[in-house]
């Protein structure tokens, strides 16, 4: 019943320290506190290399805090569950599977028989817009359609957690906007909790419940901010609504700051 | 807007048999540069062949020494008509082709499994990396006579020779390969579920084929050299022996025709390897301009 009531994600007080190849240490995250709630689609943003994707790699237990607590729906983060979907910043879909290959892959790893799995691939790809590619390796796609494969890779798992990590920054801007919205359209339906990070505010706007603003490295969260825009929402559209540009001024006021302190501090690096 | 829905499909039209005759023009430039260089091809051979087959019969070079094309050709000629002295030419040609093929087999077998066993348990990676440097630093091919005390004058030498040649290149891309499998696909197949076992034979192995692959090529050479050299200090049967009894009897159009057989059947075995490649590596965007 705790499980129930518990939040998709909690970090509490985590930190992450990297170990640099000088030998010294090297603080990515501290002392981050955020809760994210179930069927949530949170944004996270904060200048680069702030420490966003690793705060991922903790969610996902593909790293561990060095401090502090990830907690999944209640329980400790033990490695990687099987609870969670990550869609990587790089094309991360394997080059020599075909497509209906590439999407069957994470319910053939966790066991599912072959048609099973390839009858819900189909499904996937069939939401995705992809089915007449299925027997195409991901070299003979655009990179629009290599992130859709991604996508359904990652939604054939029903992940409860999605974690997704600037997972459009590679895209033209065209494109960003359609997979933004295909991307609403593929959550809606899952209840999913979602946790998107991202360097564009206005990407997190439009897509998120909350928006996570992050200090300049290391990260902890500096402030959140409540996205009042009503679903369904497009992305081309409610960027244009007045109540959007009002809440961008609002975030931006914050985030400027800190992403003029690390302009400011690899400015100072350089020099 | 009428204008414009009007001219669009007319120059449509127009532009379509411009476009397809461009690409007509472009294919028979492409087929008439190919034959031009098959043509030069051809022609290099002949005259060199020509040329030496002329220097010969001149008497500028000594043919005793430097035999000539029609004097190893006639030896080809004969040994596949009337045999060798150690029996058919095809026997010597299947026993040499034998002793490559499994030791290569077995070295490949052995570089690949070691290989990417090396390159992701990084135990055993540390414990033998320096006996493996070491090991590779020796000549090898000096193994051979020892070989032939070891396992005497049948194949088990030849074949040893051959593994020994092939293992390390073999093993030194696998591991290579292992290693520098891209970290968001192994990360990437762990959040899909994948185990160890599953990255290892359905991550990190076909990501690995192409630098195996790599070595598969230079090491069916190295294999042939392996079981000529075995064959050549001391064996019953082979090219390799064909060589040895052609020199021991001042036969240098012998020693030539039983390299030119071999240059056949590596070419022969060359050809085969890549046809292999071309349909396992389907998943790989053709790379520009590559002809071979
Ligand atoms: N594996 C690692 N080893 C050492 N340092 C790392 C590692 N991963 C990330 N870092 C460092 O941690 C900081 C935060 O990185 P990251 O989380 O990737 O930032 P972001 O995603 O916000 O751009 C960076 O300064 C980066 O150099
Ligand atoms: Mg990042």
């Amino acid at each position: 019943m705790s499980t129930h009531t518990s939040p998709a994600i909690e970090l509490r007080g985590a930190s992450k320290a990297f170990r640099t190849p000088s030998g010294a240490l090297h603080t990515a995250v501290r002392d981050l506190d955020l809760t994210i709630g179930r069927g949530e689609f949170v944004a996270v943003v904060g200048p680069t290399g702030c420490g966003k994707s690793t705060t991922l790699t903790l969610v996902s237990g593909l790293e561990e805090p060095t401090e502090g607590e990830v907690l999944v729906a209640g329980e400790p983060v033990r490695g990687i569950g099987d609870k969670v979907g990550f869609v990587f910043q790089q094309d991360a879909v394997f080059p020599w599977r075909t497509v209906l290959s590439n999407v069957m892959a994470g319910p053939r790893f966790r066991g599912v028989p072959k048609t099973e799995a390839r009858e819900r691939a189909r499904e996937w790809l069939a939401r995705v817009g992809l089915s007449a590619f299925e027997d195409r390796y991901p070299h003979q796609l655009s990179g629009g359609q290599r992130k859709r494969v991604a996508l359904a890779a990652t939604f054939v798992n029903d992940p409860e957690i999605l974690l997704m990590d600037e997972p459009f920054s590679a895209l033209d801007v065209q494109t960003r906007a359609l997979m933004s919205d295909e991307l609403l359209e593929l959550w809606s339906g899952t209840g999913a909790s979602v946790v998107f990070v991202t360097h564009d505010l206005e990407e997190s706007i439009a897509l998120a419940d909350k928006v996570v603003v992050m200090t300049a490295g290391p990260a902890t969260v500096k402030e959140v901010f409540e996205i009042d825009l009503p679903r369904p929402r497009r992305v081309e559209s409610v960027r244009l609504e007045p109540r959007f540009i009002e809440i961008y001024r609002e975030i931006w006021a914050s985030l400027g700051e800190e992403v003029r302190i690390t302009r400011e501090r690899s400015a100072a690096d350089v020099a | 807007m009428s204008p414009e829905t009007v001219a669009a499909p007319s120059a449509a039209v127009t532009k379509d048999p411009a476009g397809t005759d461009r690409a007509r023009s472009r294919a028979r430039a492409a087929r008439n540069r190919s034959h031009l260089v098959h043509g030069s091809r051809v022609l290099l051979l002949v005259a060199v062949l020509g040329l030496w087959e002329w220097l010969a019969r001149a008497g500028a070079v000594d043919p005793f020494h430097f035999s000539m094309p029609s004097r190893i050709w006639e030896q080809i000629r004969t040994w596949a008509v009337d045999g060798t002295a150690q029996g058919t030419l095809w026997e010597q040609i299947w026993y040499t082709l034998y002793e490559a093929l499994l030791g290569w087999v077995i070295g490949v077998v052995a570089g690949v499994v070691l290989g990417i066993a090396l390159g992701r348990i990084r135990f055993l990676a540390d414990v033998l990396g320096p006996y493996i440097k070491v090991l590779n630093a020796l000549p090898r091919i000096v193994l051979a006579p020892i070989f032939l005390i070891w396992f005497g004058l049948g194949p088990a030498s030849k074949v040893a020779s051959a593994v020994v040649l092939v293992f390390f290149p073999v093993f030194f891309n696998a591991f290579q390969g292992a290693r520098e499998v891209d970290r968001n696909l192994v990360a990437n197949s762990r959040i899909l579920g994948a185990r160890d076992r599953q990255v290892t034979f359905q991550v990190v192995i076909p990501s690995a084929t192409s630098w195996i692959f790599t070595s598969l090529h230079v090491s069916f050479g190295f294999a042939l050299i392996g079981a000529i050299v075995g064959e050549y200090i001391g064996a019953t049967k082979g090219l390799g022996l064909l060589v040895a009894a052609s020199q021991g009897t001042f036969n240098s159009a012998g020693v030539y025709a039983a390299m030119a057989i071999l240059a056949v059947v590596a070419l022969l075995a060359e050809g085969l390897l890549t046809f292999l490649e071309k349909r396992l590596f389907r998943w790989k965007p053709a790379e520009a301009g590559s002809d071979r």
